[in-house]
């Protein structure tokens, strides 16, 4: 995974979010909500901080309300928060002036949209060629930059079909392709899947992580939906009324929730595919018998469940060849059902 | 359990309070009604003359000091608006010479032509070549029909002057809407200065601004064009700011991530993301334009509303209804080719446009030849006689014939209506004193909107009252009030049974779509015919223009109540009267009232030109204004005017907002 500590290409800090008449007041964030909603202050985003690290795929989640989409509006530069400041490789995008901020969009950011943001009036080949459009480029020139961007994104052959005669799914592809066109560092995706139907939504997360082994941009996704951020995501920042909960790995996030919100989200997760032989392992006992097998710290639980339920011996798990604990048939259905993470299992029928 | 059942009273008492408000000022007014006048101070109907503020005087010197000395520096104010005129006058001056004069050089009688204008032929190829392109065989056969009848019914020169002022004046009025419209869009400030104009212009009755433009730009075709783009802008600039309004947030941010400039987002993405939206601004505009042709005729427009106008003076029905079928055509005409224009536009792009020129310079070329051939041979250009034919003699005789056969059933009927109706009306609104009216309207404000929307209502009263003109704004109140009461008496219903008839709510649509697309003038020639002039006659013409909505309203808001709430009713085992009743009726009804008050709307811009039938009433002041070219009296009979359109206006407009919110429709 790549770090975010050192150098991060985008922070944020303190960044609130407030719409109403003298919201500033509000900026502490120690006013509670019913306070606010009687001064008719209605707070979107309040005193958040990240930093997202170059080629890193970060994913920020919650539900409709939550905030999320108010608060890559602000990341992205679109909406001037009411307090904090965005910094995009130490810069404060809100300090720039609007000739270097037009620049700073035309070249190294890029965004996706819920609902696509086609042009209705350009055909695919002109909606992706925009971005180079506005930018000034030569027609040859940004006719065929767009046109290997609609065949990157699989779409060749309808360069000349118009937006409206595409599939949801199409669109969206010619959503990706556009946002591409300029080659931008910093991607911005804000729940780009979620108006598409379940299967495609499926195939479109498989087409975005193969894009992204190709181009490994710096990703700021957006989604409501835990699955699809577990995924996508190298982390994953959970939002709840405008405030961030959590942020970690998926795994950080099902084994120590911060909170019960997390831990409702995660009940669900698909465990077995998320959760490596690292996080459950247990130090072997004095009186433990011999070890039936070895499997990488790495490796999720589904990798390795099969052969650890054969057996009532202990595997070792190891990494660079040194054994770093061991896990047993009982830790990993505890682990699998959630009995030691959630508390009591629940009662049963 | 005490507790909650306390608490649940008031909302419950309230209710019936409010009930009986309606009923006790309606007795308190038929008290006022009944009471003998010398009860009350005189100068509650009538203000003593000293009261009265001198406001159509000042306006009047103020526009005369305009005229006479107004000047800033160097550059007198007379120089400006004749600079404007002569801006305006190049375009118009091109479009005549190629449709109606031709080329000339000199002035006045000795001008000598040395260049004809299109010939007919020519411009029937063009036309028809252009909706070919544009519109496929089904447009150029309606525009050859359509030009087919001006040349057959002799209306072809008069329709080349209307059309040139109306190729000029309809692109001038859709691109000054939309440069408003998007500099509404762009400052928030600029929408708030610019809303309240709008308002005022849309009300303002059309009268009443043609005196000042009268005065400051003369009697001719340029002053009868800036009337008629003053007139078809401010719907433009509406649409326009709607369509604008209506461009999803994502697209602007999309705009906005791309790194558009202000230019490239309003010309990349936000005109062109509205222009089907836009596109019915271009349709309200050459509506309008076109509806505009007879009252522009007044002040010089000529061509065909000028024939309607004369026609109406001889109270000469075939010709009258003639000339305004081909206004009629004309809009249609423009109208679908404008909409077939826009369409091309887009699919050209999309299936990588056929070579225009292949088909132009070919088009272009046989015009260029035709045109030729009549400056070669000039009896070709004059559409023979022969040819020509006219119904209007028809028509006189089947008038003749009805007021012969059915004088006396015809005359029954309006002594009827006149002596039951719209006579104690008239006579109940001149009983009322203005104090208690102003109270009403302030009450009413009050109730549906607010402190603010009482002030305004209040304000608006008072204003009628001092400058002097409530005996005529009682008269405007009594005969607008009793055609919107027929109108809608007669509309709702026909919306309601028409709403559910798939088929017959479709011939009803193109019956209202043609009522207003007619120029209102023509309404009146065949109802003058069949009952000479006065009250009923206007009431009459004032119900057929202004029932379109009523009906159309209605309509819309049957039709859209959501469909589970309707399943739900069936499920319930309701019949086809309680779903009506219960169901359907009150959750139309808000889309009803703002169908009464579009109805109120048109019935006052009607109700003006109902002035050449001889009413009495504000219209009729401003219309005898113009005639005087009183400025300042045709000015302020015209805020009044405007004063209760709008007044009416945000009364219902808040009164039906609350209603949808109460049912939780908005």
């Amino acid at each position: 995974m790549p770090s975010s500590a050192d150098a991060p290409v985008l922070a944020c800090r303190h960044v609130s979010k407030l719409y109403g008449h003298g919201a500033a007041r509000f900026l502490d964030g120690r006013a509670a909500p019913e306070e606010m909603a009687a001064a008719g202050v209605i707070p979107a985003v309040i005193d958040v901080n990240l930093a997202i690290g170059r080629g890193e795929t970060f994913v920020i989640m919650g539900l409709s309300g939550s905030g999320k989409s108010t608060l890559v509006r602000c990341l992205a530069g679109l909406i001037e928060p009411t307090g904090g400041e965005v910094l995009f490789e130490g810069r404060d995008l809100f300090a720039l002036p609007e000739r270097e901020l037009i620049q700073l969009r035309r070249h190294r950011m890029g965004m996706v949209f819920q609902h696509f943001a086609l042009l209705p009036h350009l055909t695919v080949l002109g909606n992706v060629a925009f971005p180079l459009d506005v930018q000034g480029m030569p027609k040859a020139q940004r006719e065929a930059r767009a046109r290997e961007m609609i065949e990157l994104v699989g779409l060749k052959g309808r360069e000349a079909y118009f937006p409206r005669e595409l599939s949801g799914g199409q669109q969206q592809r010619v959503g990706i392709a556009r946002s591409l066109a300029a080659d931008p560092e910093l991607w911005f995706l804000d729940e780009p899947f979620s108006a598409l139907d379940p299967l495609i939504r499926r195939e479109m997360q498989d087409e975005l992580k193969r894009l992204q082994a190709i181009l490994n941009k710096t990703i700021v996704f957006i989604t409501h939906d835990f699955d699809e951020a577990v995924r996508l995501a190298d982390r994953i920042a959970i939002m709840k009324d405008g405030r961030l909960v959590q942020v970690g790995t998926a795994e950080e996030l099902i084994l120590h929730p911060a909170s019960d919100y997390v831990r409702a989200f995660t009940r669900d997760a698909p465990r077995a595919k998320i959760l490596t032989a690292r996080a459950i392992l247990r130090t072997p006992g004095p009186d433990e018998a011999g070890i039936a097998g070895m499997v990488p710290a790495s490796t999720p639980i589904a990798g390795f469940a099969q052969q650890v339920e054969a057996t009532d011996k202990p595997f070792a798990v190891v990494e660079d060849g040194r054994i770093l604990g061991v896990i047993d048939r009982r830790a990993m259905m505890d682990v699998l059902v959630g009995r030691d993470l959630a508390g009591p299992a629940e009662p049963g029928p | 359990m005490s507790a909650p059942a306390l608490e649940a009273a008031p909302p419950l008492a309230r209710p019936r309070a409010a009930a009986l408000l309606w009923p006790v000022v309606g007795a308190i007014t038929a008290l006022l009604v009944l009471l003998p006048t010398s009860a009350l101070p005189g100068w509650m109907w009538k203000l003593p003359p000293s009261w009265k503020l001198p406001l159509a005087g000042e306006v009047s010197a103020f526009v005369k000091w305009l005229v006479d000395s107004a000047a800033l520096g160097p550059l007198a104010f007379i120089d400006l608006t004749r600079a404007i005129a002569w801006v305006l006058d190049w375009p118009l001056a091109l479009a005549r010479a190629l449709l109606v004069a031709g080329f000339t050089t000199g002035q006045g009688s000795q001008a000598v032509q040395w260049f004809p204008p299109l010939p007919w032929f020519a411009v029937v190829f063009l036309a028809v070549a252009l909706a070919a392109r544009v519109g496929g065989w089904r447009l150029a056969l309606l525009m050859g029909a359509g030009l087919g009848y001006l040349l057959v019914f002799g209306q072809w020169a008069s329709a080349m002057v209307t059309l040139a002022s109306v190729l000029v004046a309809a692109p001038l009025a859709v691109a000054g809407g939309l440069m408003v419209g998007i500099a509404c869009h762009r400052s928030p400030r600029a929408e708030k200065a610019i809303t309240p104009l709008l308002d005022l212009a849309q009300t303002v009755p059309v009268f009443a601004y043609l005196v000042p433009i009268l005065v400051l730009f003369g009697f001719g075709p340029v002053s009868a064009m800036i009337a008629t783009i003053l007139y078809a802008l401010p719907p433009m600039v509406r649409i326009a700011a709607a369509a604008f309004r209506a461009v999803p947030e994502e697209v602007v941010a999309l705009a906005r991530m791309s790194g558009c400039t202000r230019r490239q987002f309003t010309w990349k993405v936000l005109v062109p993301t509205a222009r089907p939206a836009l596109m019915l601004g271009v349709n309200q505009v050459i509506l309008l334009t076109l509806n505009m042709v007879i009252i522009a005729s007044m002040i010089g427009a000529g061509g065909l509303g000028y024939d309607v106008l004369t026609a109406l003076r001889r109270l000469a029905i075939g010709a009258g209804i003639e000339a305004g079928l081909a206004i009629t055509v004309l809009a249609i005409l423009l109208d679908r080719l404008a909409q077939a224009m826009a369409r091309a536009s887009e699919r050209g792009r999309h299936h990588g446009a056929r070579a225009p020129r292949r088909y132009w310079l070919p088009v272009l070329a046989v015009s260029a030849a035709l045109w030729l051939a009549a400056f070669l041979a000039p009896p070709l250009a004059t559409f023979p006689d022969s040819l020509q034919l006219s119904t209007a003699a028809w028509w006189d005789e089947w008038v003749r014939w009805i007021n012969i056969t059915f004088f006396d059933t015809l005359d029954a009927f309006k002594n009827a209506v006149l002596l039951n109706l719209l006579v104690p009306v008239k006579r109940f609104m001149l009983a009322l004193p203005w104090p208690w009216v102003a109270l009403v309207a302030a009450f009413a404000g009050w109730r549906a909107g607010g402190a603010g929307l009482a002030l305004g209502a209040l304000a608006g009263v008072l204003f009628i009252v001092f400058v002097g003109l409530w005996e005529y704004a009682a008269l405007t109140l009594y005969l607008c009030g009793v055609s919107v009461l027929v109108a809608v008496t007669l509309g709702v219903p026909i919306g309601i049974f028409a709403s559910g008839r798939e088929r017959l709510w479709r011939a009803v649509e193109v019956a209202i779509d043609t009522l207003q697309t007619l120029p209102s003038f023509v309404y009146l020639i065949p109802i003058v015919m069949l009952f000479r002039v006065g009250d009923f006659t206007a009431m009459i013409a004032i119900v057929l223009y202004a029932i379109a909505p009523a009906i159309r309203y209605t309509a819309h808001g049957l039709r859209g109540v959501p469909a589970p709430l309707v399943e739900a009713g069936i499920a319930n085992g309701c019949t086809r009267t309680q779903l009506l009743t219960r169901i359907k009726l009150p959750l139309a009804l808000p889309d009803m009232l703002l169908g009464v008050n579009q109805t109120i709307m048109l019935a006052l811009s009607m109700l003006v030109i109902t002035a050449l039938v001889g009413t009495r009433d504000l219209g009729q002041e401003v219309y005898s204004a113009l005639a005087k070219a009183d400025v300042g009296r045709g000015v302020v009979a015209g805020l009044c005017v405007a004063i209760i359109a709008m007044v009416a206006d945000r009364l219902i407009s808040a009164a039906a907002l609350r209603l949808k919110r109460r049912l939780g429709l908005s």
